[in-house]
């Protein structure tokens, strides 16, 4: 059965008084993660078609061509992976 | 000093990230190595492995040889008086966690001060508030103005008769704002005080001369001057040195461990310094290869490097504070008083949502604070994003780096 950790290499906390978490896709499942994910949340503004602001139920966050996410107000671990679940499962 | 061949010793520019040419401007954090660097180290696993100090056979000596050779170029390289002088550990943070334990456990009581200031990255603040807490010393913090420069006045009213050690950043790693250290450690002596001076940011952007500046002590990393990781420079002075105890015990640091049978212990005398603060065998091969950096760095001259460093900050200011509109620069506006390092921010935007847009363009710069939480407090920020330059980065780059940053002004 297909999990998160199929698609993500590594999740960061990020220093500095924001609350922002950066998650790191797998090199070789990025471009499948980041079609899912934009199929599922709402885009609010793209960048040169590399940069994807997004919105999914209240959540903000940006997804990069690179393979990397900055979700921002995340209030814990547990609520990231039931967002990154109903985004990549 | 020109760049463009010096970029062809470096393997890693070659290197495309994300499609995209690399553009290293984290030099603050850690530098790439040159080709000379990284032979170096191969040739010292092919052909010189062994431990150093141990052993009468060829190998031990060639690396002995070689090691040791290093300590009396990086004693030349800061005009230390003697090898001696100088200490290999792990990095900066190792560096000044010996000085507060070795040093500070034994001199340092209740009633004591040590004095440091707000600039101060955290490895120059934790240790001492460590230790502090086992001591019974007060730590005062000296201010920092609102450009990041160093309040002198501060700092200097806050020397008392109870000052033991006025700990400072030679070169700030979050504005690049360089200290007079000359002028602080001569305020420090005339109370009867030592100096500690973290030169992480500063020896591998600038001539240091220990004896000129009359420091006590210099902590500096080599990852962050050419060399590998996982080796540092503690210099002290030789008769200060000779009085402080070890920091870790174990091989190679002691004289003599002889077992009493009568008594049923054993007497242990220290060894001479350095090897009383090198327990254990210690990181010869980073060693051998930070002498490759030294000489590497002293081919182009300390001088032509800060020269560079401070052209490029000069031109990359002035177009982000010309060519963009929600770009705002940390730090002094007089230029000249700082070294290759520029903390910014981008209206509305966080500086790790920053750095990932750069990243996506290839370039790699820093967010967050830098470990430096308290100078950000200083600026009333969050955090900041932050480019900092070397020897092999050019005009070009910068050029590039504006373009994106106007990007992610549109976001």
């Amino acid at each position: 059965m297909a999990s998160v950790d199929d698609y993500v290499a590594r999740i960061e906390g990020t220093c500095g008084e924001e609350k922002d978490v950066i998650v790191i896709f797998k090199y070789d499942k990025k471009d499948e993660a980041i079609t899912r994910i934009r199929q599922k949340a709402q885009l609010k503004n793209t960048v040169a078609g590399i940069i994807f602001e997004l919105t999914f139920k209240d959540i903000s966050f940006r997804v990069y061509a690179s393979g990397k996410a900055i979700f921002r107000s995340i209030k814990n671990k547990e609520a990231l992976y039931s967002i990154l679940e109903a985004l990549l499962l | 000093m020109d760049p463009y061949r010096i970029r062809e010793d470096f393997p890693i520019l070659k290197r495309k990230i994300n499609g995209n040419p690399l553009i290293y401007f984290d030099n603050a954090a850690t530098t790439q190595k040159p080709r000379q660097v990284i032979e170096a180290i191969r040739d010292f696993y092919e052909n010189h492995n062994g431990n150093v100090h141990r052993a009468v056979h060829t190998l031990s000596l060639e690396a002995t040889e070689l090691y040791e050779k290093t300590r009396e170029n990086i004693a030349r390289f800061i005009n230390a008086k003697n090898s001696a002088e100088i200490i290999f550990v792990r990095g900066t943070t190792e560096a000044i966690n010996l000085v507060a334990y070795s040093w500070g456990m034994s001199n340092l009581e209740k009633g004591d001060e040590v004095l440091v200031s707000l600039m101060e990255h955290h490895s120059n603040i934790v240790p001492w508030d460590i230790v502090s807490k086992i001591k019974g010393f007060t730590v005062k913090y000296a201010k920092v103005h609102d450009d990041g420069t160093l309040d002198y006045a501060d700092f200097e009213s806050k020397f008392t008769s109870k000052t033991k050690i006025a700990c400072l950043s030679h070169v700030s790693n979050v504005s690049g704002v360089v200290n007079d250290i000359k002028r602080i450690a001569k305020v420090a002596h005339e109370h009867g005080a030592l100096m500690l001076v973290d030169g992480a940011q500063s020896v591998p952007h600038m001539k240091v001369d220990v004896r000129e500046a009359d420091i006590d002590f210099l902590a500096f990393s080599g990852h962050k001057m050419l060399g590998p990781t996982g080796i540092g420079v503690l210099y002290g002075k030789k008769d200060l040195l000779e009085k402080m105890n070890p920091f870790q015990g174990g091989g190679e640091m002691i004289k003599e461990v002889a077992f009493s049978q009568d008594k049923e212990r054993c007497y242990i005398s220290w060894n001479d310094p350095p090897w009383k603060f090198e327990a254990g065998t210690p990181n010869i091969c980073g060693g051998i290869a930070l002498n490759e950096a030294v000489k590497y760095l002293e081919q182009i001259g300390m001088d032509e490097v800060l020269k560079h460093e401070r052209m490029l900050t000069e031109y990359a200011v002035e177009k982000m504070q010309t060519c963009c509109n929600k770009v705002a620069v940390y730090g002094p506006s007089e230029l000249t008083s700082k070294c290759g390092i520029i903390p910014f921010t981008v209206d509305g935007l966080s500086s790790h949502d920053v750095a990932l847009f750069c990243d996506n363009y290839g370039i790699m710069i820093r967010s967050g604070f830098h470990c430096a939480q308290p100078l950000h407090q200083v600026f009333k920020l969050q955090s900041s994003a932050r480019a900092s330059f070397y020897i092999y980065n050019t005009r070009e780059e910068v050029d590039r780096f504006i373009e994106v940053l106007k990007e992610i002004e549109q976001l």
